[in-house]
């Protein structure tokens, strides 16, 4: 086990704002990115329905 | 469940690569094994989190700042590998004009052009404590910068011709030239004196890392990779609707309402 606590975890040695900062930039681009093709794909799919109605 | 996805003919099971290059059938497949990679990839990045944070020691010389390693290898990895497969389907798509192919390509791109900024900026986070600086213009930080803006030019450059049997060539040209890029980058800390570190990994020697380091850096290696697929094919999936709008499978599909 690397650490003693909740707080030795999120501290880092010092590092927390390197360590965390990689990992929290990663998985806030990842959400984004996700996000926009999903939405990208819906939007396809609801423009088809409303040329189908139209 | 959808008329895509009756049972093959025997007779087309020796083409099913091929049957996969139209539009129509790489929607249906990728369809189905969308919620499985999403899952995979889940479940691998969460063991790989649980290996880099709570399995792998403490690094004797850099302390805790290298657990930024098990982030930023993988996505420098995905950044270069992403950039071979986008630079293959596109030529692909040129030579045989595979639709297929080109739109795969476009789909590979923006996820390439992200991996890469995370390579980036994980390294100038890494960089910061380690060296002192955020950023050299070392040869294997400036070639990965370069990297980026070979992504980000294949970007403008196909968003920019409207007919897209004009802008995958133009693109493809484009990505193929940028290849010579790749070797660049994985060899230029041998080639050039970097302040980059040399690989810790290699085919021909024993790698210099703790076993479980090594199993966190595989597993969170697998789970970009799971990711990478999966968010590619949803957005390919988008782009093959947007493109293809006008095709008879295309407006079955949306009369059928089958086509989430």
């Amino acid at each position: 086990m690397n650490w003693h606590s909740a707080a030795d975890f999120f501290h880092m040695d010092g590092y927390g704002f390197f360590v965390w900062g990689s990992y929290g930039s990663a998985l806030l681009w990842m959400l984004v990115e996700v996000g926009l093709a999903r939405r990208r794909h819906s939007q396809a799919l609801l423009q088809l329905s409303e040329e189908d109605v139209a | 469940m959808d008329m895509l996805s009756s049972p093959p003919h025997p007779m087309t099971r020796t083409h099913r690569f091929y049957t996969y290059a139209a539009p129509s059938r790489f929607y249906a497949l990728a369809g189905r094994l969308l919620p499985g990679l999403w899952l995979l990839a889940a479940g691998l990045a969460a063991l790989g989190l649980y290996l880099a944070f709570f399995k792998a020691p403490t690094d004797a010389t850099q302390g805790q700042a290298y657990r930024i390693l098990f982030i930023h290898v993988p996505a420098a990895w995905l950044s270069m590998l992403l950039y071979l497969a986008l630079a293959f389907w596109a030529a692909i798509g040129w030579a045989f004009k595979a639709r297929m192919a080109s739109l795969l390509a476009r789909a590979i791109a923006p996820t390439g052009a992200g991996f890469t900024v995370i390579a980036l900026l994980s390294g100038a986070l890494w960089g910061q404590p380690s060296w002192g600086s955020w950023w050299v213009w070392d040869a294997r930080l400036t070639s990965e910068l370069i990297l980026l803006f070979l992504y980000l030019g294949y970007l403008a450059l196909v968003h920019a011709i409207e007919d897209p049997q004009r802008a995958d060539p133009a693109g493809a040209l484009l990505a193929l030239v940028g290849v010579v890029n790749v070797p660049i980058i994985y060899f230029s800390v041998r080639w050039w004196n970097t302040l980059h570190q040399g690989a810790s990994i290699s085919l021909t020697a024993a790698p210099r890392m703790a076993e479980t380091m090594l199993q966190a850096l595989a597993v969170m290696s697998l789970a970009c990779w799971a990711y990478a697929f999966a968010v590619i094919f949803t957005r390919a999936r988008g782009l093959i609707l947007e493109r293809e709008r006008d095709k008879a499978w295309v407006q079955a599909l949306s009369k059928k309402g089958q086509a989430t």
